[in-house]
């Protein structure tokens, strides 16, 4: 009879207690298994076109000047995005968070919130029927006077469908994300440390450099690397606006590709080698993908020691 | 580097809240009043009228006049944000910026409104501000440390050394030492002492036994009941005001028998 009676302790929340630690490790593990068959997916297809004849491949010039060009490209369109929408979003959120009077930004949020419902084709097709000609204006305008300078090089594209439009394009729609995640973290800074600038003498924009800002430095990068995941993904948009073409270094002429778009472009057709070649391209995407958001990872621990969080 | 507070008339609303009422006080220049009374009686609330602090919370106004030397705070013409720059403010929990250094954090007020500073003066001014808060020899070989990283007593001093390092005419301290432990108290209880020979101290703190240590008059704050706006029942010297108050309520709460 030396039954220790703190072994059984009868209590009704045990089960309760495994079954959802149970639920959690399946899902975590879940995520695993999906990623990593994508990964093996991806290099089991891709694998055709690494061992084939350099003069099989599309552009008879083996896979990495077939790739390259559309790596760049990507990297383009999605540069030109974030270039465009990480500003813009951190003022609208900013505005929202801080500036707006409460009615106003809770209307604000909304339509903001509203702009990441849209779905993409749509977003292709405006920028296709509406925002490419008037744009095609401008690009003849920066042709004639700013055309020394290689990214704005002439003859402008005459519909207007060019990287340049693309990227901006790709910049409405990263917009909402960048602008939602960095209006909550701004809305969670200290009360604290806003009221220190403030007590200071700071002027409001004074007290959001001080405190705001570097506060959220951490989400505003995690944010702008949520929409960089967008802005390098996304297909349907950049397929319906770009005029695709070879690489080139003029933004306003038709021409560039990104790999999204040319594998969404000639995907129904493809078989065999081809296919493979395809592949080829989203697994260098998922590389890219992966590569920013490590990158991203460490500019964020860099700083660390001084982000508040001891 | 010290000026006077004379307070006229004074009321404060929470939008349409009357949540101190008739506020009438001269606070002397290099003097510590200190503020003691329950919680809720507003008097937190009025020791951010003296910097229009209270102005952060959206629908809080004020009738009456603040007189620094004479100006009114509350001019048309006054612009918060320099009334701020005078009149310094530390809080109850020690906020120094996570992402600054500690030489940072010191400096932050300096480097508003762009004001350009040389390193040597810089240099110069961070050692005189935290020595005047008592933290230099604790901190002078971690300066590029983070000022998260100190203790809470310590992070409090650096807050006194960042309202300090901009010359301020008033200091006000809102429970400075609520967060802080016993000998981190004691600290900061020696540096109002201190503080007092260049600058005019106000201290709102709910210990009784600081208000008599530190302060040279007191005033009293009660609030009749919930909902009543909080009121100035009683300012005198802090010897009388704890030995022979001249109100009822006064005796009641320094001896301990409420609040």
């Amino acid at each position: 009879m030396s039954t220790n009676s703190l072994t059984s302790t009868g209590r009704a929340g045990d089960s309760g207690d495994k079954i959802f630690s149970g639920a959690t490790l399946a899902a975590g593990g879940l995520i695993l298994a999906v990623l990593f068959s994508v990964a093996v997916f991806l290099l089991v297809q891709a694998l055709p076109t690494f061992s084939a004849d350099p003069a099989e491949i599309t552009g008879g010039a083996g896979f990495g000047s077939y790739i390259l060009p559309i790596v760049i490209g990507t990297v383009i369109a999605a540069a030109i995005a974030l270039l465009i929408a990480t500003p813009l979003g951190i003022g609208v959120a900013l505005f929202i968070s801080h500036y707006a009077p409460r009615r106003l930004a809770q209307i604000f949020g909304y339509v903001i919130d509203l702009l990441a419902a849209i779905p993409s084709v749509v977003y292709g097709a405006w920028g296709y029927a509406v925002l490419a000609p008037q744009l095609a204006i401008a690009y003849a305008w920066l042709a004639e006077y700013l055309g020394w300078i290689p990214i704005f090089e002439g003859p402008a594209s005459q519909t207007g469908r060019t990287m340049l439009t693309a990227g901006i394009v790709l910049a409405v729609m990263v917009l909402p994300i960048i602008t939602s995640l960095s209006r909550e973290i701004f809305l969670q800074t200290p009360n604290l440390h806003e009221e220190a600038a403030l007590a200071m003498g700071a002027t409001r924009w004074e007290m959001i450099r001080m405190a705001v800002l570097p506060f959220a430095r951490p989400g505003i990068i995690s944010a702008a690397m949520l929409g960089l995941g967008r802005a390098l993904g996304e297909t349907m948009a950049v397929a319906l606006v770009l005029s695709g073409g070879a690489l080139q270094a003029s933004l306003i002429q038709s021409g560039n590709q990104t790999i999204a778009a040319e594998i969404a472009l000639n995907f129904p057709e493809a078989f065999g080698l081809r296919l493979s070649e395809l592949i080829a391209a989203g697994l260098v995407l998922f590389v890219i993908t992966l590569a920013v958001n490590i990158i991203a990872r460490w500019i964020i621990s860099r700083h660390k020691e001084f982000s508040g969080a001891n | 580097m010290s000026k006077r507070i004379d307070v006229k008339d004074l009321n404060v609303y929470y939008s349409k809240f009357l949540a101190v009422e008739d506020v009438n006080i001269n606070i002397e220049a290099r003097s510590v009043t200190a503020f003691i009374g329950p919680s809720g009686c507003g008097k937190s609330t009025f020791l951010r009228t003296l910097n229009r602090m209270h102005e952060v919370i959206p629908g809080a106004r004020v009738e009456g006049e603040v007189l620094l030397d004479g100006d009114n705070l509350y001019d048309a013409a006054v612009d918060p944000v320099t009334v701020r720059s005078q009149i310094g403010m530390v809080f109850q929990r020690p906020n120094p910026f996570p992402t600054m250094s500690i030489r940072d954090n010191v400096l932050a007020g300096v480097k508003l409104n762009n004001r350009r500073i040389s390193k040597s003066d810089a240099d110069a001014l961070v050692e005189k501000s935290l020595q005047g808060a008592n933290l230099w020899n604790e901190v002078k070989d971690r300066l590029g440390r983070p000022g998260s990283g100190l203790s809470g007593g310590q992070q409090q001093r650096l807050c006194i050394a960042r309202a300090i390092a901009v010359s301020p005419q008033v200091i006000l301290m809102d429970e400075p030492c609520s967060a802080l432990d016993p000998i981190s108290t004691l600290a900061i209880e020696d540096l109002i002492n201190e503080l007092k020979n260049e600058y005019t101290v106000v201290i709102v703190t709910h210990n009784m036994q600081q208000a008599a240590r530190v302060s040279d008059k007191t005033a009293f704050f009660n609030i009749a009941g919930t909902g009543k706006p909080g009121k100035l029942i009683e300012y005198g010297e802090t010897a009388a005001i704890f030995s022979k108050p001249a109100e009822k309520a006064t005796e009641d709460y320094v001896s301990g028998r409420f609040g």
